[in-house]
């Protein structure tokens, strides 16, 4: 009757205290320029980190995509993190290594994510790595300097719930698009103080890639965990990672890795079902993840609602400049973005240029693609090429332009369409307007400077 | 951080659903040293217009010396940035009414003294509609998970644990050492049962 949360709490529990808190055991501890709050907070009381060999670092926050540092204090912060690092002699994934990339790209790139682990970082989008059948979360800097301190977490156990995905989605229709249609029917706290497992045969077809964009788009839902039980799938992407186990600690810990799965009768706080075939390519049209709708649909309209979601919904209608009852595919865009821990992995630069190969965006745009690795790679493959050659720009690696941090943001009241995670009012820079969408939605947008369904453009390119 | 456990002080309305973290503190803000003021970052860009003037009818524009925000559902949702939390201390906010918020936020809240007060949809909206538009002096009590008003007395929902770190000022850190024996033990099983959890490089060293 165990859930696969279940399996993963007891593994990691220490201790229970009397309020019901468990003091967790953290396997990985990723770090990050914005945990410079979190060694400080530690200067004025301990002299060194519990484990240093557990823990990474990464620079990706502030990283520039466009040359050097944006400002002084934007260096100061990528300084700081590396002084950090080795003053407590612990490895960090700097700006010039080949290994540097968002902090949740790399985790499971490097084999630092595997199954089985409890994974901490100060970033709410550490759920990605729950795609693998790990406890990842967020934490704030007061929990980071508390792991570095102590290599452990005192945390509530969450309550359970599954996702279901049963069917085939449809071409041009993905993770993306799935996560955006759980998040957008049950709200952006539908999941909040819940672990969410994600089941079913669509789910199961997910490649790696596909899974951690579902796990990353948990925290929009509200929950802090999302996770995917490990499979074939998952083995064959740990294995022959650099700090992954190989030879016969792999077979061991893969009979281990095994049993991470919840038992058929298991039962859960909430369980939800959903048709995969019903989802359609999907974009948000207001200032949460939950106002997010087919792309076939139109702007709501606050006249039709009542009471505080009328004037939320107004609100955010009168932030985003749109006219209630329009098509969405009305929308214009100014530009696009490609990129961030959502979407800017091997796979999803691909899905974008397939759609962009022989054709021309309308509107400027950037595509940053996750890691160096990546990067390496989709050059390899002359996807770069497809990029630049459509008219957007092939820039350099880190979270760029999903948290304005490193200089890249969109203009007042500027519109782009977004591979990223937030369409928070003020998130890709002040006044600016995102509309979330996967990958080939972001690349179709560009080609026609609106908001598009990307279906008939993957239909022409068949027929050609 | 020093522990409380009663507050009186002046309460008034924030009616925003959804105020994730990013409005509370926008991003670039962000590597301000922790001693700078973050009270002046508080939901800056809804506080200011784009030439930096103060938008005078925005709640804490009103209400600069409010001390307990009432917000709606959502509150503190989306990026794990404890700065969300400083913004708010260094403002002055001493608690935040609301009918639900983002998980990392109230635990971070927690962490620096900040009461994350859980309660009901309606009796946030009643206290919005009665607030209409104005501040009111309110005195909250932890242990009690009351607050009064007027002559209203509503309770709010906050776990035993979360309470007993606000009331008491405690820090984690202290605690856990008291556990060092039984972590190091944890690890010890660990490394013994299931080796692969250390990472490759540093076990083949
Ligand atoms: S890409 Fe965005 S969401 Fe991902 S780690 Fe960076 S800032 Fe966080």
């Amino acid at each position: 009757m165990t859930t696969l949360l279940d399996k993963l709490w007891s593994a990691h529990e220490i201790r229970r205290s009397e309020d019901g808190r468990s003091l967790l055991w953290v396997d990985r501890h990723l770090v990050h320029e914005g945990s410079n709050h979190a060694f400080a907070k530690l200067a004025t009381r301990v002299a060194s980190i519990a484990e240093p060999g557990l823990t990474f670092g990464v620079v990706d926050h502030y990283a520039p995509t466009r040359g050097t540092t944006a400002s002084p204090a934007i260096a100061q912060m990528i300084k700081t993190l590396e002084s950090n690092a080795k003053r407590h002699g612990m490895t960090c994934f700097g700006l010039n290594d080949p290994r540097q990339g968002i902090v949740h790209v790399i985790g499971p790139e490097q084999g630092l994510t595997l199954p089985g682990l409890l994974v901490n970082c100060g970033d709410s989008h550490t759920s990605t790595h729950g795609a693998f059948g790990a406890l990842a979360f967020g934490i704030g800097a007061t929990e980071v300097a508390h792991v570095l301190a102590t290599q452990t977490i005192w945390q509530s156990r969450p309550k359970s719930m599954r996702i279901t995905v049963s069917g085939n989605l449809q071409p041009g229709v993905g993770a993306k698009d799935l996560a955006l249609a759980w998040i957008a029917k049950l709200g952006a706290d539908g999941a909040q103080g819940h672990a969410i497992e994600y089941a079913g045969d669509s789910v199961r077809r997910l490649s790696m890639e596909g899974r951690m964009t579902l796990c990353n788009l948990s925290i929009e839902g509200g929950a802090r965990f999302g996770m995917v039980a490990p499979d074939e799938t998952t083995f064959a992407y740990v294995k022959g990672r650099p700090y992954a186990p190989s030879g016969q600690t792999f077979e061991r810990a893969q009979v281990y890795w095994e049993t991470l799965k919840s038992e058929t009768n298991a039962e859960f706080d909430l369980d939800i079902s959903l048709d995969a075939a019903e989802i359609a390519p999907i974009v948000t049209w207001g200032t949460s993840p939950e106002d997010a709708l087919p792309v076939t649909a139109t702007v709501p309209s606050p006249a039709n609602l009542s009471g505080t979601n009328a004037e939320r919904v107004a609100a955010a209608i009168d932030y985003m400049g749109l006219v209630p009852g329009r098509a969405l595919t009305e929308i214009q865009i100014d530009q696009v973005f490609i990129g961030s821990c959502t979407n800017a992995r091997i796979e999803d630069l691909r899905a974008a240029a397939a759609i962009l190969v022989g054709r021309h965006a309308k509107v400027p745009g950037l595509v940053s693609p996750g890691s160096q690795q990546i990067k390496v790679q989709a050059e390899a493959e002359g996807l770069d090429h497809i990029f630049t050659d459509a008219g957007l720009e092939w820039v350099g690696v880190g979270c760029s332009m999903c948290v304005a941090m490193n200089g890249d943001h969109v203009a007042p009241g500027k519109r782009c369409a977004s591979t990223t995670n937030r369409n928070f009012r003020g998130r890709q820079g002040r006044d600016a307007r995102t509309h979330l969408m996967s990958p080939a939605m972001v690349a179709a947008a560009a080609v026609t400077g609106y908001l598009t369904d990307v279906r008939p453009l993957l239909t022409e390119r068949n027929a050609i | 951080m020093t522990g409380w456990t009663e507050h009186r002080g002046l309460a008034a309305a924030l009616d925003i659903a959804n105020v994730d973290t990013d409005q509370l503190i926008p991003a670039r803000f962000m590597s301000t040293p922790r001693s700078g003021d973050y009270g002046q970052f508080l939901l800056h860009d809804l506080r200011f217009d784009r030439n930096g003037d103060p938008r005078p009818d925005f709640p804490i524009n009103r209400h600069p010396e409010v001390n307990i925000l009432i917000g709606r559902r959502n509150f503190g949702s989306g990026s794990s940035r404890e700065a969300a939390v400083y913004a708010l201390i260094d403002f002055g906010i001493r608690a935040v009414i609301a009918p639900s918020f983002g998980d990392i936020f109230a635990a971070n809240s927690i962490n620096n003294g900040l009461l994350p007060a859980l309660m009901s949809e309606r009796k946030v909206t009643d206290i919005i509609t009665w607030l209409d538009g104005d501040s009111a002096v309110f005195y909250l009590n932890i242990e009690k998970r009351k607050i009064m008003f007027d002559d209203q007395t509503i309770s709010f929902t906050l776990s035993d644990a979360s309470a007993q770190k606000l009331i008491n000022g405690w820090d984690d850190i202290d605690l856990t050492e008291h556990h060092r024996p039984a972590i190091m033990a944890y690890r010890a099983q660990r490394a013994k049962t299931q080796p692969w959890v250390f990472p490759a490089q540093e076990t083949a060293g």
